[in-house]
């Protein structure tokens, strides 16, 4: 078999990068100012738990796995469309994205 | 090669992530959410997920970011004012968020049996895949369509324009 084939990368190395991704979508959602970008940040976390279910999918063998992340891709859909859904509601009825002023519950 | 493949893909990832972050117009936020999720992708089918990698550029990198990219054009959202946010946001979550990091990569760093992954490692079939969906997994599938069907409808609803107490009183004003 060549050397490019053999070539190894520890599995710590993804479930690191998949850490890495989810505290950096946590500070997104602190730091980000605009509905839309805090709605990306959540992403951003999702995709991250994905990663690491996809790595231990391969670690033990199990289809289950990535079975999972396919469930957790059909829900995000559906997450993404409601969720962009109430931002359209929202902008409709304060006029702003900003979230330091959505500040009361009551449209 | 496996080695370079990813480190150049989980350091697009990397890049692609922090600068959503940096940027303060939300449509330079999207377009680097579509590169780490793309950047994603090429990680999923290193790892053997051929149907996964995919599933992930055609609903994350498709469906999904054009939804979001078609939201922030819609709705014309400008530049990001910069403000402090709160502050209990600052005083509690960055040192939880360190916190987290902190224990994750411990437990990550010291588990043991962890293993490697190589390109030689064989890749999942979709046939294996969709044998399990369809045969043991076949009634959560079936209700996750459900769910989507709910979710397609609440969409509908919130964002028309009838039905919205708001909305006659801006039409009022």
């Amino acid at each position: 078999m060549s050397p490019l084939l053999t070539q190894e990368v520890p599995l710590s190395w993804y479930l690191l990068l998949s850490a890495i991704l989810f505290s950096l979508g946590v500070v997104g959602f602190l730091i980000k100012r605009n509905l839309i970008t805090v709605f990306m940040s959540i992403e951003l976390m999702l995709n991250g738990v994905n990663l690491s279910f996809v790595t231990f999918a391969h670690q033990w063998h199990a289809v289950k796995g990535q079975i999972f992340v396919f469930f957790v891709m059909m829900v995000a859909a559906a997450e993404a469309a409601v969720g962009l859904a109430i931002i359209i509601a929202v902008f409709r009825a304060r006029a702003t994205l900003a979230v330091d002023r959505i500040d009361r519950m009551k449209l | 090669m496996h080695l370079i493949l990813f480190l150049v893909f989980a350091g697009l990832c990397l890049a692609g992530a922090i600068n959503l972050l940096l940027q303060s117009h939300p449509i330079n936020s999207a377009l680097s959410l579509i590169v780490v999720m793309t950047s994603l992708a090429v990680l999923y089918l290193l790892l053997g997920a051929e149907f996964l990698a995919a599933a992930q550029v055609i609903v994350y990198g498709g469906a999904i970011m054009v939804l979001f990219t078609f939201v922030v054009m819609l709705l014309n959202a400008g530049r990001e004012e910069r403000t402090l946010g709160s502050r209990a946001a600052r005083a509690i979550g960055f040192p939880a968020v360190v916190a987290i990091l902190a224990v994750i990569a411990t437990v990550i760093l010291h588990a043991q049996g962890l293993g490697v992954a190589r390109l030689s490692d064989g890749i999942t079939s979709t046939d294996e895949l969709s044998a399990v969906l369809f045969t043991k997994l076949l009634l959560p599938f079936e209700v996750t369509s459900v769910l989507i069907l709910i979710a397609i409808l609440g969409a509908v609803a919130l964002a028309s324009h009838s039905g919205s107490k708001a909305e006659e009183r801006t039409g009022e004003e």
